[in-house]
């Protein structure tokens, strides 16, 4: 069951609270039965996750939000979307603002694939480039595209833009709309 | 069918690729001063597309082509063209490439060639893409080392604007496949990026930076001045006060060694006084005059035509 995992967690950081709250923390977490689980997220990259799967209020689906929950690798938000596959366009996207999540594909109840999710050698199409007077920003019909590296430094994802070569960290990444 | 071969930046050119280039340049070099008339090109059209003001890269780019018994199409004014109607790079670029054997593209954004590249039928070569890069400019540039110096254990100085000049930028990371010293003497508001540093040091080169030209003119075989734009500055007597700290003087050359050589992109203002222009240490118009055999060169390249160039000899 995919929300086996999550409880489980939720449970060994919270036994004694959670106890107390019985099914309303059973509501929160409520299993899917077709669709996706991104568990893992990187705190506070919830609604950003939401952003990038365009999930706003026209969205008829049922949708799980959960932030700042105390899972086994300690906090993470989760979003649990019915009736929905990512494409490798939208787990390429998150994986620039979460490179720790982890994708759960749900079919009749059942975890029938999981994931990490991987760093992309390169993203095409997806994010803004830093750059105002780069081409990408221009009207001229052109997808930006940038290469995507880790730097040790400042323990951040770097993106160069394969056009001008600006470079970006995590902090400065803007998506496309 | 052969490869495209496009010029869109050096920054990946190992030293064997700079050295074709350069060795090409000088054979070509009786054909670019007219001393022997060439028909390489002969039936071959270069196309002009300049979306900025330029003196040296658009002329010496049509000089090359004349030279070497080509043809050059020419956009001209934007203004007249179709782009005024709103029409796109990208298409012009496809329309234009139809027309020509290669062009050669000036444009005020970043990433233009690149994405110019990926739509012409025909090899592009960047003639300068906003702050980015002006590879012919990097070539040239050490060819003018090569002619007027040497490449090898060069001790350069690279002076002035190095914050904002990209003739500068590329310039350093050919130097680096030198193994050249590079010393860096600017005023502390348009010092070289920290990037391009790091990227320098990494590369095991030996960088030193300083704000006075006296510390390292007694030791380089070249100074690279370039212009300080009075623009990067919102007061203008902050202006002053820098562009005249940086000033090349006659008196400021005075103790370099007999052969220091100064180069300057051009156009200068008041950066490098008239004085010196008498010098023997003036190098710069003879560097503008470099540009003609170095873009015939390039085009020979592009156009894949270097074997035309040693059967000629």
């Amino acid at each position: 069951m995919d929300s086996c995992k999550f409880q489980k967690g939720s449970q060994s950081e919270s036994k004694k609270r959670s106890a107390n709250l019985g099914d309303k923390n059973d509501l929160r977490i409520k299993a899917i039965g077709h669709g996706t689980v991104i568990d893992h997220i990187t705190p506070g990259q919830a609604l950003n996750v939401l952003n990038i799967l365009r999930v706003n209020g026209n969205f008829t689906n049922t949708v799980s939000v959960v932030m700042n929950a105390g899972g086994s690798r300690g906090d993470k938000d989760v979003v649990k979307i019915e009736g929905r596959e990512l494409t490798e366009k939208e787990v390429n996207s998150i994986s620039l603002i979460s490179p720790k999540a982890t994708l759960n594909i749900i079919r009749d109840f059942e975890v029938v694939q999981k994931r990490q999710i991987q760093k992309p050698e390169s993203v095409c199409g997806i994010v803004k480039c830093i750059n105002p007077n780069c081409i990408t920003n221009s009207t001229e019909p052109v997808e930006t595209r940038f290469v995507v590296t880790e730097d040790e430094k400042v323990k951040s994802l770097v993106l160069r833009c394969v056009f001008c070569e600006s470079v970006m960290t995590e902090d400065l990444i803007k998506f496309i709309e | 069918m052969r490869p495209m071969h496009h010029l869109i930046s050096t920054r990946e050119y190992t030293m064997e690729m700079y050295d074709e280039i350069l060795e090409l340049a000088e054979k070509l070099e009786p054909i670019a001063r007219g001393e022997v008339q060439s028909k390489i090109m002969d039936g071959k059209v270069l196309a002009l597309l300049f979306f900025e003001p330029s003196t040296r890269t658009r002329m010496s780019f049509e000089t090359a082509m004349l030279r070497l018994g080509g043809q050059v199409i020419n956009l001209g004014a934007v203004e007249a063209s179709s782009v005024a109607k709103g029409e796109s790079l990208s298409d012009t670029i496809r329309v234009v490439s139809q027309y020509a054997d290669a062009v050669v593209l000036r444009h005020p954004r970043e990433g233009a060639a690149l994405m110019a590249s990926e739509c012409s039928a025909t090899p592009v070569i960047n003639g300068g893409d906003g702050a980015g890069h002006h590879p012919t400019q990097t070539l040239l540039d050490l060819y003018t080392i090569k002619r007027e110096s040497h490449l090898e254990n060069l001790n350069i100085a690279l002076a002035g604007d190095l914050k904002y000049g990209r003739t500068i930028h590329s310039l350093c990371y050919a130097l680096s496949r030198y193994n050249a010293k590079i010393n860096l003497v600017s005023p502390p508001e348009l010092r070289l990026p920290e990037r391009i540093v790091d990227d320098l040091r990494k590369a095991n080169i030996d960088v030193t930076v300083t704000n006075d030209m006296e510390d390292v003119i007694e030791d380089i075989d070249i100074l690279y001045m370039t212009r300080i734009q009075k623009e990067r500055f919102p007061d203008p007597t902050e202006f002053n006060r820098v562009s005249n700290s940086m000033r090349i003087t006659k008196e400021l050359i005075q103790s370099a060694k007999p052969d220091m050589k100064i180069m300057h992109p051009l156009p200068r203002v008041n950066e490098i006084s008239f004085d010196v222009d008498s010098t023997s240490h003036a190098a710069y118009f003879k560097q503008a005059f470099y540009g003609v055999p170095v873009r015939m060169a390039i085009l020979c390249k592009v156009l894949g035509m270097e074997d035309k160039v040693l059967e000629a000899k």
